[in-house]
C-alpha cells in the first residue's frame, strides 16, 4: 500500500535547540546547523559546533535532497486500527553523517529500497512543521486532504488527517 | 593480583538468586525483588548484616511501566541494609552498569558485600493488552511534546525500540546479505534451550516455518524476534575476591568489563548503524583481558532482539564483521553442545525479558557447573556476558574461580 504515516503525530517541543529545525518548513526549506569556520553541519543541534568547537553557528538551509540508509515497515498496531507505516533513516546529501529518523511517503512500501534517493516534504502540524521524504523527482501523491499540498495551514488536531 | 590488573579482578560474583519468573504474576516489584535478593544472599553465604552495598539499574522513574522495579531506597528500607555504598541510575554500560559499578566499589574499599538487582514487571504492567511504545499511544485531550532524543523519532511514529532496531537489521540484510532464516536460528535456539529451563516463559518446540510465518512487528523483525516481557527479578551479590574461597558455592571471577561508547551516543546518529555501541564495549573488554574470544566456553548474549545477538557475536570477536548470519547458519555451532553454547536458559526471547540480568544469572549457573539439563558440557571456564543494544552496551567476562 501507499505509505503515509503514523496515525497520531507525536509532536516535538519548539522552544529549545531544535526548535529552528522543526520550524524551519514553514517556507519549505530544511535546515541544519552550519558551521561558518570549518563548514560542517551539526545535527542534533548543539550550542558549538561539535567538530571544531566554533560558537559560530547558525541555521542553513540545504537541499532537502537526501538517500535511504535504511527503513522499517511498522506492522505493529500501537494504535489500534492502524495501518503499516514505513520509517526510514535517510542520510542528507550535503553531509552523508547527518542522518534523520523520518517516514517516506507517496511510495508504495514494497517498492522502498536502501540507496533510494529521496527529497524532503513537509507535513505541518500546529507550528511544526515534520519533514518527511518522498521518492526524489515524484509530485506528492495525494495522501489525504491535507497532504496533497504541504503547504496548507493546519486544519485539524493532531494527526487529523482527513480520510485516505 | 599484580597492583595493575583491572580493578573488577578483585570481584566476585559470590552468589545468584531468582524470584518467580512468569506472566502477569499480579506480584509487586519490591516483592519479587525481596524474593530474589533474600536468594541471593543465602546463596552467597550470607546474612542481610553482611550486606554493605546495593546497586540496581535503571533507577527511579525510569521507562514504561513494570520496566525500572524498585528503587535503592525502597530495598534498602525494606531489608532494613546499613549501606556503606549504594547506587542506583540508568545512564552507563546497559544494564551492567549497576554489576559494573559493585565491583569498582568492591575493589576502591568502598564495600564488601554488594546486592545488586534488576527486577521487571512489565507483564503485569501490559495487563492484557499489548506493548507500549515509548510515549504512550495517544489517546484523547492534548498530547505532551517531547524534547532529547525521543522527539527525533517519536513524531515519525518510530516509538519503539523494535523500530530502531529494524533499521539496524534491514541495513545488515543490505550490506551482509543477512536472511531471516539466519535470524531465525537465533530464536530457535534460545527455544530449544528453554525447554530445559523450567523458569523459561516459551518452552513448547518452534520451528523455522513457524518463525517465517509469525506476524510482522516492523520490518524484517518478526514476533519471535522480540523478547517475552514477564515479571521477574534477579539478584548477585559481588563480593570482594578474598571472600570467594569462604563462598559455599564457587565463585565466579569478574576478569574484565567492556564499557566504552566512541561513538556518537545517539541510536540513528551512530557512525554505524550496523553494530553501534556493542562494537565499542566489546573491543574495550578484550583491551582489559588476556583471554580470547577462542578461550570462551559459554556466550550469554542480549536477545531483547534477536538480531541484537548477531550483533554481539561479532561486537565480541567470535567472528568477523558480517559474519554472523553465516556462524549461526544451521544452528549447531550455538548449541549446547557446540562449540559456542549460546543464550543457554533460553535468552529473553524464550526464557523472559529480565533485561539482562537473567543472561548474567545463567553465565554464573554454568560456571558452577549447576544448570541442569541444560549444562554445557566439559565444565565450563570462561563465559562471556553482553548486554544492550543501539548505543547502550556493556559486557563482561567470567571466570571459575580457583
Amino acid at each position: 500500500m501507499t505509505a503515509s504515516g503514523p496515525p497520531i503525530r507525536l509532536l516535538p517541543r519548539t522552544d529549545g535547540e531544535g526548535g529552528f529545525f522543526w520550524t524551519s518548513g514553514a517556507d519549505g526549506r530544511l535546515r541544519f546547523l552550519h558551521c561558518a569556520d570549518c563548514g560542517r553541519l551539526a545535527h542534533p543541534p548543539a550550542p558549538r559546533c561539535p567538530s571544531c568547537l566554533s560558537p559560530d553557528v547558525a541555521p542553513r538551509p540545504v537541499s532537502g535532497r537526501a538517500t535511504v540508509h535504511s527503513f522499517t515497515v511498522n506492522h505493529q498496531q500501537w494504535i489500534p486500527g492502524a495501518d503499516p507505516y514505513v520509517v526510514a533513516l535517510v542520510t542528507i546529501d550535503e553531509q552523508p553523517d547527518v542522518r534523520l529518523t523520518t517516514n517516506l511517503v507517496g511510495v508504495d512500501d514494497g517498492e522502498v529500497r536502501i540507496g533510494m534517493p529521496v527529497e524532503v516534504v513537509f507535513e505541518q502540524h500546529e507550528e511544526v512543521f515534520l519533514p518527511l521524504f518522498r521518492p526524489l523527482g515524484e509530485e506528492a501523491r495525494p495522501l489525504g486532504e491535507k497532504d496533497s499540498d504541504p503547504t496548507l495551514p493546519p486544519t485539524g488536531g493532531t494527526g487529523d488527517r482527513g480520510p485516505r | 593480583m599484580s597492583a595493575d590488573a583491572p580493578l573488577e579482578r578483585r570481584a566476585v560474583i559470590s552468589g545468584i538468586g531468582q524470584s518467580a519468573v512468569g506472566r502477569r504474576l499480579g506480584r509487586s516489584d519490591l516483592d519479587l525483588t525481596v524474593e530474589a535478593s533474600l536468594r541471593a544472599v543465602a546463596d552467597a553465604g550470607l546474612t542481610r548484616d553482611e550486606i554493605d552495598g546495593l546497586a540496581t539499574y535503571p533507577g527511579m522513574g525510569s521507562g514504561t511501566p513494570g520496566f525500572a522495579g524498585p528503587t535503592t531506597p525502597d530495598v534498602q528500607d525494606a531489608l532494613r541494609l546499613r549501606l556503606n555504598w549504594h547506587d542506583g541510575g540508568g545512564e552507563g554500560p546497559g544494564q551492567m552498569r549497576a554489576v559494573i559499578a559493585a565491583c569498582l566499589a568492591v575493589g576502591a574499599g568502598l564495600a564488601r558485600h554488594v546486592l545488586v538487582y534488576r527486577t521487571v514487571t512489565e507483564s503485569t504492567a501490559q495487563g492484557s493488552g499489548g506493548r507500549q511504545g515509548i510515549g504512550g499511544g495517544g489517546g484523547s485531550g492534548k498530547l505532551p511534546r517531547f524534547s532529547g532524543f525521543l522527539q527525533w523519532t517519536l513524531p515519525f511514529g518510530a516509538v519503539s525500540a523494535v523500530n530502531w532496531i529494524a533499521l539496524v537489521a534491514q541495513r545488515r540484510m543490505h550490506e551482509f546479505g543477512l536472511t531471516r532464516e539466519q535470524l531465525g536460528e537465533i530464536a530457535l535456539n534460545g527455544r530449544r534451550n528453554a525447554a530445559a529451563n523450567p523458569a523459561a516463559i516459551y518452552r513448547e518446540p518452534l520451528s523455522m516455518e513457524d518463525y517465517l510465518a509469525a506476524r510482522t512487528i516492523s520490518s524484517p523483525l518478526c514476533l519471535y524476534d522480540c523478547d517475552a516481557p514477564c515479571d521477574g527479578a534477579t539478584a548477585l551479590v559481588v563480593s570482594h575476591v578474598d571472600y570467594a574461597a569462604d563462598a559455599p558455592h564457587p565463585a565466579c571471577q569478574v576478569n574484565a568489563v567492556g564499557t566504552a561508547l566512541r561513538g556518537r551516543p545517539s541510536w540513528d546518529q551512530f557512525d554505524d548503524m550496523t553494530t553501534m555501541a556493542a562494537r565499542d564495549a566489546g573491543a574495550s573488554l578484550w583491551e582489559r583481558t588476556e583471554l580470547t574470544p577462542g578461550d570462551v566456553d559459554v556466550a550469554e548474549l542480549y536477545d531483547g532482539f534477536s538480531i541484537l545477538a548477531m550483533v554481539w557475536l561479532e561486537a565480541l570477536g567470535f567472528c568477523g564483521r558480517g559474519e554472523s548470519g553465516a556462524f549461526v547458519e544451521g544452528g549447531r555451532r550455538i548449541a549446547l553442545d557446540g562449540e559456542l553454547p549460546l543464550n543457554t536458559a533460553g535468552g529473553q526471547l524464550s526464557g523472559g525479558r529480565l533485561h539482562g540480568f537473567g543472561l548474567l544469572h545463567e553465565a554464573c549457573l554454568q560456571l558452577r557447573g549447576e544448570a541442569g539439563d541444560r549444562q554445557v558440557p566439559g565444565d565450563p571456564e570462561v563465559a562471556a556476558v553482553a548486554n544492550g543494544g543501539g548505543p547502550i552496551a556493556g559486557a563482561m567476562l567470567l571466570t571459575r574461580a580457583r
